[in-house]
């Protein structure tokens, strides 16, 4: 067969179009791996971002008119519904150029179906409230789900990691990672790896896996209570600390 | 089975090449937005907690 203009015109034939069937198959394949390991976590990252913002913006309006917290007597709310976000993780050390500043929600439980794979950072629900004496510990992915924990290897000693709740900021101090085994559950103790000692500090501990895209460890960040700020209607960006205060402006 | 697909568009060829341009665009967004997150819930479901048992 030849078609208008003369050239031989190739007819349709059975290899042509499984061979052809089976490159847009391979093509979707790494589509779907370069979405999944890069592309999602921008675009994900992006809506928690936003998501953690608004939730901020809630805070302020309820909080509006009412007397802010005393930064003496930390305040220790009690433990929400499970899948509930209550709360926003802020890292100064993650933030990315190109990227929106890191702020990320943080739900109750660590279901995998209700809160991790629906993009928070989970608390779990055994530990303590942010603020309490104890450990509050929390889980995310390292990638994936918005990858929330992508960076958690590059913290710093001294970093600090904030806690943001309806009351105001929580700051905590980075101390040391480790590396462990998925079943070393006392990492999440009251005094993290030493079971039945009663806590007098106040921990926080983030857990993830751990190498990149495995999960036969998990990467542990410890950090240590600093302060309380609380949020105050009166002061600059609601009393936000001015380390952190950036966050906010997109939030105006 | 392409250049069957690329036959019956109609139009000169940048017509035809703007159609599929958009056509791509289109199929791409709907991977991304709707398809790759579903495909998700099905594979390698990742664990980051720690406990007991596995």
């Amino acid at each position: 067969m030849r078609s208008a203009n003369g050239r031989p015109r190739r007819r349709i034939s059975v290899v042509g179009v499984l061979g052809e069937v089976l490159i847009t198959a391979g093509v979707l394949v790494l589509m779907f791996l370069g979405w999944q390991l890069w592309l999602q976590d921008i675009i994900v990252g992006g809506q928690l971002h936003d998501q953690a913002l608004q939730q901020s913006q809630k805070w302020d309006a309820t909080k509006a008119n009412t007397k802010p917290a005393s930064s003496t007597t930390i305040p220790v709310a009690k433990a929400p519904a499970n899948a509930q976000r209550f709360a926003n993780l802020i890292v100064p050390r993650w933030n990315q150029a190109g990227q929106p500043l890191y702020v990320r929600p943080i739900a109750q439980g660590v279901g995998a179906s209700a809160v991790l794979n629906k993009n928070n950072l989970g608390h779990y629900p055994t530990t303590q409230m942010p603020g309490d004496v104890g450990n509050f510990a929390i889980a995310a992915h390292r990638s994936a789900y918005g990858g929330n924990l992508h960076l958690i290897h590059q913290l710093h000693v001294g970093d600090h990691i904030y806690v943001e709740t309806i009351d105001g900021w929580y700051q905590y101090s980075f101390r040391n990672l480790q590396y462990v085994q998925p079943t070393e559950v006392g990492v999440i103790d009251p005094v993290p790896e030493v079971p039945g000692v009663q806590a007098v500090d106040r921990m926080i501990t983030l857990t993830s896996c751990n190498p990149f895209y495995s999960t036969a460890e998990r990467i542990i960040a410890y950090g240590d209570f600093d302060k309380f700020i609380p949020r105050d209607d009166a002061k600059p960006d609601h009393g936000a600390p001015a380390e952190i205060a950036d966050v906010y402006e997109g939030k105006k | 089975m392409y250049a069957a697909l690329w036959r019956v568009l109609p139009g000169p060829w940048w017509v035809r090449l703007l159609i599929v341009l958009v056509a791509v665009a289109a199929i791409i967004a709907a991977l991304v937005f709707w398809v790759f997150p579903w495909v998700q819930t099905f594979v390698a479901p990742q664990d980051v907690t720690v406990r007991t048992s596995h």
